[in-house]
């Protein structure tokens, strides 16, 4: 009696349908790791840590009530703007890129706080200006999220500055940004394209050249996006079969635990094990958008519907950038790749989904 | 009121925001579709393709090359082998710092800077996942230093591989000739041949000799195992393996026994030999003195002993027996003697007598005769056993130019023999129309005098000496000669025999035979130019000597040996064939700078007789010393 009243308390702020598809997709990063790593078990047993560590930070936000969140909204910008401008001076360089920074303990790298940090703010803005929104609102809501991507562009972290832009433009795009500032922005962007190409760096420039013409280079920087090609298309309908992919077991693949762990799955399970773990995806998608048209405040639902198609978003480039549509930008595979921080902060924005869903019922009721 | 305004707005703003998430969906199954589109194009239509590719990347041919074959001579002595050795070798890819690590290579097995350079070398003309050999043939020791440290060398190995080696040395070097690496030209021929792809795999190719004349014999085909390789090219597992065939066996004619006899008599004198079996062609002995060591060649040559080889004046290099032309001198008289016989200038009694020169008509200039005061009466008999030279001038007038080019011509001279070994030269058999054509001049009848006792324009080489020989002896039935006796494959024991068909039959009249081959039996009698060296002998031999000029003596000057400097002498040849009957043997020696015939040519083929007739061993041979009672010719 006892028990079952804790295990109550234990589960109530959870979403089952939401804990069921997060479990399928984690289940299938196991295995497919598994293999990708050729059969290390300790890069299994890792990678179960990070997800127990993740599943941890999930239920932790998930029981937490939603103005906690909006609390933390303020701080955990300005903390992250702070951080972002500590890296742009005192920041390691590694790989030619300034992304980290050395707080004594540990290195830390603030552009993962940002992912979560920045939406919060902008809807946490946004509600707070709710009753009259006006331009000025969308100009400063846009100028808080130009910010940090122009300081993590710098690093330079395109991928990552891309793809907070992306979550920050949902918050807009949600919060009814007028359809001609849309338009406008988008054609700004267009006639900014030259110059903006000439802020690129090199190896950036090559990146988009090489989505471009991947061929053209093909023993150089086109290689990892021609393999993973390979690996892909070689896999066929059905796969090769666990364990058996050739191109992941013989090297051809790089970064298979990780950026390119789809090329692994693509060759091993084929077309059809990618039409489900595209359904799982759009699964995962669909609770969100439920969970997020359901959602009782302004915050909530910007929240919730910035989680949500920022989680599409990964899923999407990376899925697109291995099979050789989008250029190579390091995004790992939402779930499925190896990685704790990642999986952290993706379980985090679960967690926020689930908290938004059970407290507005527990409030109503 | 503000309430229900408020009310209103949010029920506006929910609408709103539910459109704007309809969108969104929208956009997201939008997407999903594109990258399903993606899937289906790469996974379902392009899927061959890239299956390809992906087989392409994993699957890799790898050569195996085959074994050479072995040389052999018609014993079943070996005179080319194989053998297996242990070698240092290094993969490049697997090494992280290459200086380093032969440094402490070097530290545990003997490692000269001239190795270092030689892996240099093989670096540049290699990928870099090939394993290289820093080192060939390690000793036991080393190979158990090594062993015992190899924990510290990653991507260093030690291999067994297979080697060439040829055992006699500098003997039969010539013949035998060497393998060495394969350089670029020799690259361009293969595949101009369209047999590169079975050299895929192999580093050697026969340069000279019999390993470059039956370099197609030898090699063998080489073999192919499919290997799945990973990115970095190593080797993963074998999918299916082809096997080599091992090159085949080549028994040659030679016999090496008799060739070292050969070798030995030469002692320390330059010249070659070349013994013939009349009967078939088969070359018996194959002699080029001084040799070389072929075992330096296999590798690469160090610097050191290519500029002793290189720059000796004794020429080791020049293959004397197939490419060293030579005057005849009188070796031609026997020839010469059948001609003036089949062109009716001369019949067996008909004589002239010798003053000891020989003048054209209306000319002051005098041809000598060896002999100062001439040798008196001289029949065709007698002109071959005292090699008379008068007589000779006289009969080449006679014979005229263009018949004793086309008489000649029937038994090789100025022609390759067509022997199976690459490089031959053709010697020269002048004509009027080759002097036109080289000098731009006309055939005079002093040319054709000079060619008669076989100092004129006319060049030989041992082998078309030999030959010629060969043919006297056979009765004008000529067979081409040729080295090699039989193949063996290694398969299984698949012989195959040459044909030895008659290439020719020069239709010689046998009396005129008969009587030139009395002569030259007589010659290596008492009273002949070879006495000496036909003294004792239990079998009849016939033989000629024969001297070629190396310097010019000027009109009225005595050739005085002693007085000469030892490069500037006289070569010396002799011919011979044996039994005089039935003849086994036929060979042509040449002594360079040996002075006469009779003194160093024709002894060396009496030991190589004595060896191939009576299987008598000679003991070393002595340098002849000219003081002890020369005989002219």
């Amino acid at each position: 009696m006892i028990k079952r009243r804790v295990w109550q308390r234990f589960v109530a702020h959870l979403d089952p349908v939401l804990l069921m598809l997060l479990g399928l997709l984690l289940l299938v990063s196991l295995v497919v790791i598994y293999s990708a790593s050729d059969g290390n078990w300790f890069r299994v047993l890792a990678q179960m840590t990070n997800i127990l560590v993740a599943c941890a930070a999930l239920w932790i936000v998930a029981n937490m009530p939603l103005h906690y969140l909006m609390r933390a909204a303020l701080p955990a910008y300005l903390l992250g703007i702070v951080l972002l401008i500590a890296v742009a001076f005192f920041g390691e360089i590694t790989n030619g890129a300034r992304r980290w920074l050395n707080i004594g303990v540990t290195t830390i790298q603030p552009s993962e706080l940002m992912r979560i940090a920045v939406p919060l703010m902008m809807a946490w803005y946004f509600e707070k200006h709710e009753a009259m929104l006006t331009l000025k609102n969308y100009f400063v809501a846009t100028l808080l999220l130009l910010l940090p991507v122009a300081l993590i562009a710098r690093q330079p972290d395109l991928g990552t500055a891309i793809l907070i832009a992306a979550s920050g433009f949902y918050v807009l795009f949600l919060a009814g940004i007028s359809w001609r500032v849309i338009l406008t922005f988008l054609v700004l962007i267009m006639a900014s394209m030259p110059f903006a190409w000439s802020t690129l760096h090199d190896y950036q420039r090559h990146r988009i050249m090489m989505l471009l013409d991947p061929a053209q280079d093909a023993l150089g920087r086109g290689y990892h996006t021609i393999q993973a090609i390979i690996a892909v298309g070689s896999g066929g309908i059905f796969g090769k079969g666990y364990l058996n992919g050739t191109q992941a077991h013989l090297d051809f693949l790089p970064e298979r635990t990780t950026d390119f762990i789809f090329a692994v799955y693509s060759e091993e399970f084929g077309l059809l094990g990618n039409v489900v773990l595209l359904s799982l995806y759009l699964l995962v998608i669909a609770r969100g958008f439920v969970i997020t048209a359901n959602a009782s405040t302004y915050f909530t639902r910007l929240m919730a519907g910035s989680i949500t198609l920022t989680f599409f978003t990964y899923a999407f480039v990376n899925m697109g950038m291995v099979s050789g549509i989008l250029p190579v930008v390091g995004v790992p595979l939402p779930l499925i790749s190896y990685g704790g921080t990642s999986m952290v902060t993706l379980l985090l924005g679960f967690g926020m989904l689930m908290s938004i869903h059970t407290h507005k019922k527990l409030v109503q009721t | 009121m503000k309430r229900h305004i408020e009310f209103k707005d949010t029920q506006r703003e929910i609408h709103n925001f539910r459109l704007r998430l309809a969108l969104s969906l929208g956009f997201v199954l939008l997407l999903l579709l594109l990258l399903l589109a993606r899937f289906v194009y790469l996974q379902a239509i392009q899927q061959s393709h890239y299956q390809t590719l992906a087989e392409n990347n994993r699957i890799s041919i790898v050569p195996i090359a085959p074994g050479r074959g072995l040389i052999l001579d018609r014993n079943g002595v070996v005179l080319a082998h194989n053998y297996s050795a242990y070698t240092l070798e290094i993969t490049l890819s697997k090494v992280v710092d290459l200086k380093t690590t032969i440094d402490e290579l070097a530290k545990l097995v003997d490692i000269q800077p001239g190795d270092r350079k030689r892996f240099k070398r093989l670096l540049a003309d290699n990928r870099k996942f090939e394993s290289l050999p820093i080192r060939n043939r390690l000793t036991d020791d080393e190979v158990a230093r090594f062993s015992t440290q190899r924990y510290r060398f990653p991507g260093v190995e030690i291999k067994a591989r297979l080697f060439r080696e040829y055992p006699y040395h500098d003997q039969i070097s010539h013949l035998v000739g060497y393998i060495g690496r394969i350089n670029e030209s020799e690259i361009a021929q293969l595949e101009e041949d369209a047999i590169a792809a079975n050299y895929r795999g192999s580093d050697y190719i026969g340069k000279t000799g019999i390993e470059q004349s039956y370099e197609s014999e030898l090699h063998g085909k080489t073999g192919f195992q499919q290997v799945e390789v990973d990115a970095g090219g190593r080797e993963v597992r074998v999918l299916s393996r082809t096997p080599p065939v091992s090159g085949n066996n080549l028994v040659l004619t030679i016999d090496a026994k008799l060739q070292g006899v050969a070798e030995q008599a030469f002692g320390n004198y330059r010249g070659a030999l070349v013994a013939i079996d009349p009967r078939n062609g088969e070359v018996l002995a194959f002699v080029s003195k001084p040799g070389y060591d072929p075992n330096l060649f296999i590798d690469g040559i160090d610097e050191q002993s290519w500029n002793e080889l290189n720059n000796s004046p004794d020429v080791p290099l020049n293959n004397r027996a197939l490419r060293g032309q030579y005057s005849p001198g009188s070796t031609i008289k026997p020839f010469m003697a059948l001609a003036g016989l089949h062109y009716n200038k001369r019949t067996p009694g008909h004589t002239i007598s010798d003053p000891g020169y020989f003048s054209l008509p209306g000319s002051r200039h005098r041809y000598r005769d060896w002999k100062k005061d001439g040798h008196g009466s001289v029949d065709l008999f007698k002109s071959i056993v005292v090699s008379c030279d008068t007589y000779y001038y006289g009969l080449a007038i006679e014979l005229g130019i263009d018949n004793i080019y086309s008489f000649f011509s029937e038994f090789g001279f100025g022609k390759k023999t067509g022997i199976d070994m690459e490089g031959e030269v053709s010697g020269l058999m002048p004509s009027q129309e080759w002097k036109q054509k080289r000098y731009k001049q006309k055939w005079y009848a002093g040319d054709t005098v000079s060619v008669g006792i076989g100092q004129g324009y006319n060049l030989v080489t041992p082998l078309q000496l030999a030959y010629a020989t060969a043919v006297l002896a056979n009765d004008g039935i000529a067979y081409r000669p040729h080295l090699l006796k039989e193949v063996q494959s290694s398969r299984i024991s698949d012989k195959r025999t040459l044909e030895t068909n008659p290439e020719s039959d020069l239709n010689l009249n046998s009396e005129h035979l008969a009587l030139v081959k009395s002569a030259m039996v007589a010659v290596t009698q008492p009273g002949g130019t070879a006495a000496k060296a036909g003294a004792g002998a239990p079998y009849t031999f016939a033989g000629k000597t024969g001297t070629a000029q190396v310097i010019g003596i000027k009109q009225g000057e005595k050739y005085i040996e002693s007085k000469i400097q030892e490069r500037h002498r006289d070569h010396a040849w002799f011919m011979t064939f044996a039994p005089s009957d039935q003849p086994k043997i036929a060979l042509a020696v040449l002594v360079e700078n040996g002075g006469h015939g009779s003194s160093t040519a024709a002894p060396i083929a009496r030991k190589v007789l004595d060896y191939f007739l009576l299987g008598k061993v000679p003991r070393p041979l002595l340098d002849v010393d000219e003081a002890e009672g020369v005989e002219h010719d």
